[in-house]
C-alpha cells in the first residue's frame, strides 16, 4: 500500500463524527485537521481541551469513551514547542481519534482531563514528569518515573541523552 | 471514584490507622512495585502504588537509535511478551513506511504472538497462584513455559529477548523441524490446561480467595483505562485482535472469553480460556501457513540475504547503507495498538523524515491497569491486595519503561 498524501483540508474532513461534533459546538475549537495513514488527528484550541474531550466522550452516536493514552512531543527549538497528544478510542464503534494541543515553551500548562477519565491520572503525571507540562486541576501532580528531587525533564529535546554531567 | 479526585496523601494524623510499606522488594509485587497502604487493623483504608524503580528511559534511548536498532530495545519493555512488543513496533514503523508484509511473515507473526501469549499467561498463572498459596501450579506452569521458550530459542536463538520480528518481516526462516515441534506442543498443551484447572477452578480455597474479591464494574474499568483480560473480566467484550485486527488476525477464528463478575476469579477464568483460544489460533496458523517470502521486497529497508550480500555488489551496498546510515522514514506519525497478554499495548511513533525516530512512546497496558488497584482494594483485607495485584498481571518493565 503506497502512501497517499495527507489530507489537511478541514472542508473535506468535516463529515468525520468527531470533527462534526466539535464544530457544531464551537466553530473555533478545531484549529486544524490531518488525515494521514488512516489516522485522524484534530488540533484542538488549547483552552477547550477538557470540554472537547467531554463532548467526544458523551457523543451518543460515536462515544469516544476510552482514553487510550496521553503523551507529548517536543518540537524544540520551534515554537509552539510542545504538542500534547490524546488518543481516544470508541469501544462501541471501534474508532480511534487523536486530539492534539499545541503549547508554547514558556511555563506550559493545560487543563487536566482526570475529571473525565481517572485513567489520565498516571498519563498526565508522566507527561508532567518527563516534559514539565503542568496539568491544572490534576489531583496529584507529582513526579512518577523520576525521583522527586530530579532536575530537568528528560524527554525534552534539550535534555542530553546521557543526562547532565 | 472519590479516591482519585482527592490527593492520596497518606498522613491522616490520627492514631487509628497505620502506614504500611509493601515493596519494592516484596515477592508478591512481581518486580519492583512499591505500594503504600494505610490500614485500619487488617483493612485497607487507602492504597497508593509508587512506581519508577525500573525506569530506564527507553523512550529517550529510542530517539538516539536508528529505526532498526529500536527493535531489541522493545524486547526489554515487557520482558514476558517480547514478541508482542516487537510486533507492535514493527507494525507502527511499517505503517509509517507504507510497507506491505508478505503473508507468510504475517502468519509467522501471529503464530509466535500466540505462543508469547501462552508464555506470558503461564508466568502469570504460576506466580499469581503462588501468591495466593497454591505452590504446585507454579511448577506445572513453568514446565510448559520451558517448552515455549525452547520454541523461541529454535526460531530466534534467544529464549527471552527474541527480537525475531524485523521491520519488513521476520529475521529468519524457522528451522525445518520448527512447525512439527509447535504442532507437538499444541497437541499436548490443552491437556495441561486441564491440569491447571483441576488444581484451581474448583478448589474451594482458591475460590474463596478469588470470588467476589477486588471487584471492578465495567464503567470503572473503562474510566480507569483498563484493557485486556482485566477489562473483559468486567464484562466489556473488546479485543483488539478481533475488533481492530492487525497482521491478518481477521483470517483466524477464535472466541474472545468474557466474564461478567469483575472479580479476581473472573479475570482468572478469562486468561485460562485465552490459553485455550491461543492454542486454537496456533493450530490454525500451522494448518494454513502460506509459503513464500518472509521479508518484504524493499531493499532499502530490509537487510539482504547473507548469500546475496556475499555475491552481489548491489546487495552489499544496501547492506552497508542500512547498517551505517539506517533508512529514512517519511515524516508523519502513527499510533499502532496490539492486544498484548495484558491489554492494549500501543506504540506512538513520530518521524521527522530522518533515519532515527523523532519520538517513540509506548502505551503500557499495565500502567493504566495499575490505576485500578485503589478501586479494587480499598475497604478490603491486606491479603486481598496480593490477590488483586496478581489478577491485573503487572510487569514493571512495561510500567516504568
Amino acid at each position: 500500500m503506497p502512501l497517499s498524501p495527507a489530507i489537511t483540508d478541514l472542508e473535506r474532513l468535516k463529515a468525520h463524527p468527531a470533527i462534526a461534533r466539535l464544530q457544531a459546538w464551537n466553530s473555533q475549537v478545531v484549529e486544524g485537521v490531518k488525515f494521514d495513514r488512516d489516522e485522524m488527528s484534530i488540533y484542538v484550541e488549547r483552552s477547550s481541551i477538557r470540554q472537547a474531550c467531554a463532548l467526544l466522550r458523551d457523543d451518543p452516536a460515536c462515544p469516544f469513551n476510552f482514553l487510550s493514552d496521553v503523551t507529548c512531543v517536543d518540537w524544540y527549538p520551534s515554537e509552539p514547542r510542545f504538542e500534547v497528544i490524546y488518543h481516544l478510542l470508541s469501544i462501541p464503534q471501534k474508532e480511534r481519534v487523536r486530539l492534539k494541543v499545541r503549547l508554547g515553551g514558556d511555563a506550559p500548562a493545560l487543563e487536566s482531563v482526570t475529571s473525565l477519565w481517572p485513567a489520565a491520572n498516571f498519563f498526565e503525571r508522566e507527561v508532567y514528569d518527563l516534559f514539565g507540562i503542568r496539568f491544572t486541576g490534576h489531583p496529584y501532580l507529582r513526579r512518577i518515573q523520576m525521583p522527586e528531587n530530579w532536575e530537568g525533564h528528560p524527554l525534552r529535546k534539550d535534555y542530553p541523552v546521557e543526562g547532565y554531567r | 471514584m472519590a479516591h482519585l479526585t482527592t490527593a492520596p496523601q497518606l498522613d491522616s494524623g490520627q492514631d487509628r490507622t497505620m502506614i504500611l510499606n509493601m515493596g519494592p522488594q516484596h515477592p508478591s509485587t512481581h518486580g519492583v512495585l512499591r505500594v503504600i497502604l494505610e490500614i485500619d487493623g487488617e483493612t485497607v483504608v487507602r492504597i497508593m502504588p509508587d512506581i519508577g524503580y525500573l525506569h530506564t528511559g527507553i523512550e529517550k534511548t529510542c530517539e538516539a537509535k536508528f529505526y532498526q536498532q529500536v527493535v531489541p530495545l522493545t524486547d526489554r519493555i515487557d520482558y514476558l511478551c517480547p514478541l508482542t512488543n516487537n510486533l507492535c513496533y514493527c507494525l507502527a514503523v511499517e505503517k509509517l513506511l507504507g510497507m506491505e508484509i508478505p503473508p507468510r511473515a504475517q502468519w509467522l507473526r501471529v503464530l509466535l504472538n500466540e505462543l508469547t501469549r501462552i508464555n506470558s499467561h503461564l508466568v502469570w498463572l504460576g506466580t499469581h497462584a503462588m501468591d495466593i498459596g497454591a505452590l504446585t501450579v507454579f511448577l506445572y506452569c513453568f514446565r510448559e513455559r520451558e517448552d515455549v521458550l525452547r520454541l523461541f530459542e529454535a526460531v530466534s536463538g534467544q529464549r527471552m529477548m527474541t527480537s525475531y520480528f524485523r521491520i519488513g518481516g521476520v529475521a529468519l526462516e524457522p528451522p525445518l523441524d520448527f512447525f512439527d515441534r509447535v504442532r507437538d506442543f499444541a497437541n499436548r498443551f490443552p491437556a495441561k490446561v486441564d491440569e491447571y484447572e483441576n488444581l484451581l477452578t474448583a478448589n474451594p480455597i482458591w475460590v474463596m480467595r478469588t470470588k467476589g474479591v477486588a471487584r471492578i464494574t465495567p464503567e470503572d474499568a473503562i474510566a480507569l483505562g483498563a484493557s485486556g483480560p482485566t477489562l473483559r473480566g468486567s464484562g466489556v467484550d473488546f479485543d483488539l485482535r478481533r475488533d481492530m485486527p492487525y497482521s491478518s488476525y481477521e483470517k483466524f477464528n477464535f472466541r474472545v472469553p468474557v466474564a461478567t463478575e469483575g472479580d479476581v476469579f473472573a479475570r482468572y477464568i478469562c486468561r485460562v480460556q485465552e490459553l485455550r483460544e491461543s492454542i486454537a489460533i496456533v493450530q490454525q496458523a500451522l494448518d494454513g501457513m502460506p509459503s513464500g517470502p518472509i521479508k518484504a521486497d524493499s531493499p532499502k529497508v530490509v537487510l539482504p540475504d547473507r548469500e546475496k550480500m556475499k555475491t552481489q555488489m548491489e546487495a552489499l551496498i544496501y547492506h552497508f547503507k542500512i547498517i551505517t546510515e539506517g533508512f529514512s522514514v517519511p515524516s508523519g506519525e502513527v499510533y499502532q495498538a496490539v492486544e498484548s497478554p495484558r491489554g492494549e499495548m500501543g506504540y506512538y511513533v513520530v518521524s521527522d523524515g530522518t533515519a532515527k525516530p523523532y519520538r517513540v512512546h509506548m502505551r503500557a497496558a499495565c500502567l493504566a491497569n495499575l490505576q485500578l488497584l485503589p478501586a479494587m482494594c480499598e475497604g478490603r483485607l491486606i491479603a486481598d491486595v496480593v490477590a488483586a495485584i496478581g489478577s491485573i498481571d503487572i510487569v514493571l518493565g512495561e510500567i516504568d519503561r
